[in-house]
């Protein structure tokens, strides 16, 4: 069964890759993925608030990473992703994926990262000396999926 | 009764993060119709529709879906995780 955590709080994506790889009896891969805070074009972001759907968030995020499982051959599955306010090079969220075989645990951790970006309802805002703005969907995170849907 | 939930900078245009309406739509396209015809703040939320995403209890749907028997509906713009 795929873990997934929803939570505000910092976390530690060293100790969660080594925790996520022990657990693993019958995997030779790992891959993992994480996403931090940048900063902004003008480099002067304060920080990022992430708004999320309590309850839609878990449910999406278990549907994508269930589909994962059943697209390959993958031995286990690791989603985290926080909300709030955190600061510049803060860690947003990692996903991690365990197969027997690379291959597929890179094109999982792939697929997961292309719909959680899209279909997991988060939200960021990034707010700067400027003011606040919320950050705009992007036609290439859109495509990303197509890729998949046509495989 | 339906549960209504508003997100990120929809949530803000509207005014609210959730109300509960009575309604006598039956797909979310007419639910939005409604909204819209309730005042400014609303009409200018609701203006673009390719700009908005919508949820049937908790599920991600089109704007023609059906609402009948849903507890809640939430609207929201076009996600940015990761």
């Amino acid at each position: 069964m795929p873990e997934i955590i929803v939570q505000s709080d910092p976390f530690d994506m060293g100790e969660r890759l080594n925790r996520f790889a022990a657990r693993q009896a019958n995997a030779g891969a790992v891959v993992s993925f994480s996403g931090i805070v940048r900063d902004v074009a003008t480099g002067d972001l304060d920080a990022m608030e992430i708004e999320h759907y309590p309850g839609m968030t878990e449910k999406a995020l278990e549907k994508i990473a269930e589909e994962a499982m059943t697209r390959w051959q993958l031995a286990d599955a690791f989603i985290l992703h926080r909300y709030g306010r955190m600061g510049q090079g803060e860690t947003i969220m990692m996903v991690a994926t365990a197969a027997r075989h690379r291959a597929d645990a890179f094109a999982a951790a792939e697929f997961l990262m292309d719909y959680l970006k899209s279909r997991a309802p988060f939200w960021k805002k990034e707010i700067t000396g400027e003011g606040a703005a919320w950050v705009a969907a992007r036609d290439e995170d859109e495509d990303a999926l197509t890729r998949w849907q046509q495989q | 009764m339906i549960e209504l939930r508003y997100f990120a900078w929809l949530r803000e245009r509207v005014g609210t993060g959730h109300e509960t309406v009575e309604t006598g739509a039956t797909t979310v396209a007419e639910l939005i119709e409604e909204l819209k015809a309730r005042d400014e703040g609303y009409a200018f939320a609701f203006s673009d529709l390719k700009a908005i995403r919508a949820a049937v209890d908790q599920d991600l749907v089109d704007l023609d879906a059906p609402i009948a028997g849903a507890k809640e509906v939430a609207f929201f713009p076009p996600m940015t995780g990761g």
